[in-house]
């Protein structure tokens, strides 16, 4: 195997989570072939993977260079290198299908290196649902350019014009004489290609190639097989958790055990006795504890006896009065209306006024496993080995916080438990890499349950009041909506000065990042809206469990969680079907625009209610006379250029509150589906992600600590509320659905977003009784019912 | 510190490790296993799911001085380099999303389907039940096991089995 200078070859063969198929192909281990599980295959990773760092400084791929993201191998077979990473959305598998079809080569001798700082572009990593929509044309155009420099090369070594030479799988033939035919590996295996696409940033690069129309697609739109999943159901996959080198040590934090402690005394004498204890680290109010073993670590930084001052004043309200307190709170920045039409004429015109406000709790990311990294501090150097998602931000992150050339840090990226935005996973990195700076040994760290689930980010608490004006005839002329998010102490990606170990060191310097808030997102033609979307924070925005991050679509479904279930609430006050009175707002208008956010929105709704076989009629539906109440409910709404309606049917128990979801529809409209089970895949999680938010997810706090602390506190949809029926219906709703240049909008996100709002609008159509506070527990749903009579002893 | 004979996927291990160790760490760190990861350290996950004595226990949990017959990782149940039928269905169906809490949910499903061949939708829900996926690929999983039982009887039954149910 070749390999462009500067990657590590050991590293790239541990990187290929695909490997065990490629590698054999690409002959990089001699092993005994068709045997799983082989030790020495996992043996030959495994050390792989551990390898020592070499000496630096690190390179910062050209992304103008072919070579930075294309190797042709030996033996005929390519590897792709991309800035990007794949928590586990089937991303990585969709470049390949992409870049096979640009360069033309067989999908099965193409492998995939995402994401590690000095081996791969700088694509930032992932987040926004970019991966497809945006990041894939780059690494398109890249594809195709080499296809066309190949194409001259082997147009020169043929003595045929390039017009007279056909591809297809590496290998270049004369049309009119196929005995003349030249491989890729002939052409430049081996040798670099020294072609640089111009362009002035990463998205702007293009060569003069251009890239292929959709009747050209050999394996995009074909659902292939995800490339990481055997090594994932098999136990051969590496791992970031996984990753082991000499000398390593384990160190475990000592959180503050409220809010904005200040750290008055360590007792390391409570702790110098332990087996294995190396080190008490600690630097203002930071705490962590080192030793041999991990489960030496754990128990030392429980023993460990620490002493702690409180706050003068409470840091936050509890979760109960969190609404009240926003209601009143301050605005940090207070936000200049978006206002359309004459809403004070539709109000004062109005023959009937609905008003509503709704309320969205924080939710924790909360991490199926507790935020880990490795740091390695040799040679002066450091390399983190990371899950997390934008690994060229830790780099920078990470150098910035120790004082370190970017050069000389490099971050590797590896599988993790599932990342959704900013997560803690760039605080554990921060953390490894001072603890190993100062201790100069590879340090590995990972935050226990409690710790992820009290101190992880969250997605910010949103209250919104909504009015609406309808008039005489029914019609929904006047609007409004007023958000306030909880987001304050918004943390950015890597900041260095505001993850949690710079907060507690003390040297945080940066001022709150400010947050959002967000509008709703709909095409609903209303003559008149106002419509603000404000800030606000909680008295404590350092050193507390309570900071706001980004989290998968990271404001969409509380906006759309009001703006929906108040759509069915207008629509029940005109008496209308919520999918008629829905249509009527949408068919309303003509106007349009570039992405048809209008037309494709009138498409997912009907094909939601195609395939779920939806029964006109207005909510809520007579009152069942059982114990059991069923109702569904519908909501839309788009992130980007990706639209998404959904339809729940739902169980409500009278008798405990108690919400089953009994089945599910998603319509979902993304474009260009370049690999159509995957995006199914993604949408069918993302909602039930929306479920799981609907009926469980809520950070639950004291006024100096949050409360909520593992998965009984922080509870999570389990297998028996899975939907017995979960369709997801892909819609093409373009206006020209069979254009050639059908693009790919972002998928990931939106298929959470309105899922909250159906579920409500579902209760309401069951029960008459509508929720406005998320999540719909037991509890609470009882409570509304017993308050309107409907339930049952 | 003590002297602890542990047998695991087949093979024997004799190490020297507090006894109060929980048994992931020994698995993870002193053999090299995969298979079972840290999700919660409370039992309440299952991402360190592994089998003894036919029962899926939380190896994490689980203190390694109370292990006294065979544990059964992930990496222990394809046989002569055939996956288990549970890890075919699992990329038949493309089942995980991360992938992170599938050791626990293939090695519950497998102890469920060894005792309990045929369950029934309520029971691998059930059973399934406090093993947590945070990537929600519940539906898939759910699928996955019911393909192994509609479809894949006749390669998880012992042969003696298999001439009753012709």
């Amino acid at each position: 195997m070749n390999t462009v200078p500067g990657i590590p070859q050991q590293i790239e063969e541990a990187l290929i989570t695909h490997r065990r198929g490629f590698l054999r192909s690409a002959g990089l281990f001699a092993v005994s072939v068709g045997v799983y599980g082989t030790a020495g295959i996992d043996e030959a990773v495994a050390q792989n993977a551990a390898a020592p760092q070499g000496p630096g400084p690190y390179p910062i791929p050209d992304f103008h260079q072919i070579d930075s993201w294309i190797v042709i191998h030996e033996n005929n077979t390519a590897t792709f290198y991309v800035g990007k990473t794949d928590p586990g959305q089937g991303t990585g598998t969709a470049f390949r299908q992409l870049m096979s079809d640009e360069l033309d080569i067989a999908f099965d001798q193409t492998a995939l290196i995402m994401g590690s700082t000095d081996i791969t572009v700088d694509q930032v990593g992932s987040g926004g649902s970019t991966a497809i929509e945006r990041d894939s044309l780059p690494m398109r155009r890249v594809a195709a350019e080499a296809r066309r420099v190949l194409l001259g090369l082997a147009s020169a070594r043929l003595a045929t014009p390039v017009e007279q030479l056909t591809v297809s799988n590496a290998v270049i033939t004369a049309r009119a004489d196929p005995a003349k035919r030249v491989t890729y590996r002939e052409l430049i295996a081996g040798k670099k290609f020294n072609v640089a696409l111009p362009g002035g940033n990463i998205n702007a690069i293009n060569g003069r190639a251009t890239l292929k129309l959709r009747p050209d697609f050999k394996y995009t739109g074909q659902s292939l097989q995800r490339d990481d999943i055997p090594a994932k159901v098999d136990g051969s996959l590496k791992w970031a958790v996984d990753v082991k080198l000499p000398g390593m040590v384990h160190a475990r934090n000592v959180k503050p055990p409220f809010a904005c402690a200040k750290l008055t005394g360590i007792d390391e004498a409570s702790v110098k006795s332990l087996p294995g204890f190396i080190k008490v680290m600690s630097k203002g109010n930071y705490v962590a504890v080192v030793c041999e073993r991990e489960e030496q670590a754990i128990t030392a930084a429980r023993a460990l006896k620490t002493t702690w001052d409180k706050p003068a004043t409470a840091p936050f309200p509890t979760s109960e009065n969190l609404f009240d307190y926003m209601r009143t709170a301050a605005l940090t920045a207070p936000y200049r209306p978006t206002t359309t039409g004459d809403p004070a004429a539709a109000f004062a015109g109005a023959a009937k006024t609905i008003e509503a406000e709704y309320q969205i709790p924080f939710q924790g990311h909360t991490s199926f496993a507790g935020a880990h990294a490795l740091a390695d501090p040799s040679n002066d150097q450091m390399t983190i080995y990371s899950n997390d998602m934008k690994t060229y931000g830790m780099r920078r992150g990470v150098a910035t916080f120790l004082g370190m050339p970017q050069d000389r840090v490099r971050v590797v990226y590896m599988q993790g438990p599932q990342g959704f935005g900013r997560t803690a996973a760039e605080d554990a990195a921060c953390e490894a890499a001072w603890i190993a700076q100062q201790l100069g040994r590879p340090v590995r760290i990972q935050w226990m349950r409690d710790e992820e689930t009290a101190w992880d980010t969250k997605s910010p608490a949103f209250l919104v009041k909504m009015r609406g004006a309808l008039d005489a005839g029914g019609r929904l002329t006047g609007y409004e909506y007023d958000a306030r998010a909880c987001d304050a102490n918004h943390l950015g990606y890597n900041d260095p000065q505001t993850v949690l170990i710079a907060q507690l060191m003390g040297v945080t310097t940066a001022g709150p990042g400010g947050g959002s808030s967000s509008l709703p997102s709909d095409s609903y033609a209303i003559p008149s809206r106002k419509m603000s979307a404000d800030v606000v924070g909680l008295p404590a925005l350092w050193e507390t469990p309570l900071r706001t991050g980004n989290l998968r679509d990271p404001n969409g479904p509380q906006s759309a969680f009001a703006s929906e279930s108040f759509i069915d609430e207008v629509a029940a006050a005109a008496k209308a079907d919520p999918l008629e009175f829905r249509l009527k707002l949408l068919t309303a208008s003509s106007e349009d625009d570039a992405a048809f956010h209008r037309a494709r929105s009138i498409a997912v709704l009907k094909a939601a209610a195609k395939a779920y076989g939806w029964d006109t009629r207005p909510s809520p539906k007579p009152l069942g006379t059982g114990n059991i109440l069923t109702g569904r409910g519908i909501a839309y709404t788009f992130r980007g250029n990706s639209m998404v309606a959904q339809i729940a049917e739902v169980e409500v128990n009278r008798q405990n509150g108690h919400v089953h979801a009994k089945r599910l529809v998603c319509a979902y409209d993304c474009g260009l589906a370049v690999n159509p089970d995957g995006l199914r895949h993604a949408a069918e999680c993302g909602t039930l992600h929306g479920l799981s938010r609907a009926l469980y997810e809520e950070v639950r706090f004291d006024n100096e600590k949050v409360t909520s602390r593992d998965w009984f506190s922080h509870p999570t949809l389990r297998h028996v509320d899975i939907p017995e029926r979960l369709e997801v219906v892909l819609v093409n709703g373009d206006p020209n659905p069979e254009r050639p240049d059908l693009p790919s909008y972002g998928a990931g996100e939106a298929s959470l977003k309105p899922m909250l709002a159906a579920i409500a609008n579902a209760i309401y159509d069951a029960t008459g009784v509508r929720l406005r506070r998320v999540p719909f527990r037991d509890d609470r749903v009882l409570a509304a019912l017993k308050a309107a009579g409907v339930a049952r002893a | 510190m003590s002297t602890i004979t542990l047998r695991v996927n087949g093979s024997s291990h004799t190490l020297d490790v507090d006894p109060a160790t929980p048994l992931l760490y020994v698995l993870r760190n002193d053999l090299g296993l995969q298979g079972p990861r840290f999700g919660c350290g409370l039992g309440q996950c299952g991402a360190c799911t592994v089998i003894i004595n036919g029962l899926a226990v939380r190896s994490c949990v689980t203190p390694v001085s109370s292990v006294r017959t065979e544990v059964t990782t992930l990496e222990g149940i394809s046989q002569n380099g055939k996956l288990h039928p549970l890890q075919q269905a699992w990329i038949d169906e493309q089942v995980p999303q991360c992938g992170f809490c599938q050791n626990g949910q293939i090695m519950t499903a497998k102890a469920m389907l060894d005792k309990t061949p045929h369950p029934t939708d309520t029971q691998i829900r059930e059973t399934m039940n406090n093993t947590i996926c945070r990537c929600f690929s519940h539906y898939r999983i759910q699928t996955a096991i019911k393909r192994v039982v509609n479809k894949g009887i006749a390669e998880i039954l012992p042969a003696a089995e298999k001439e009753t149910l012709a």
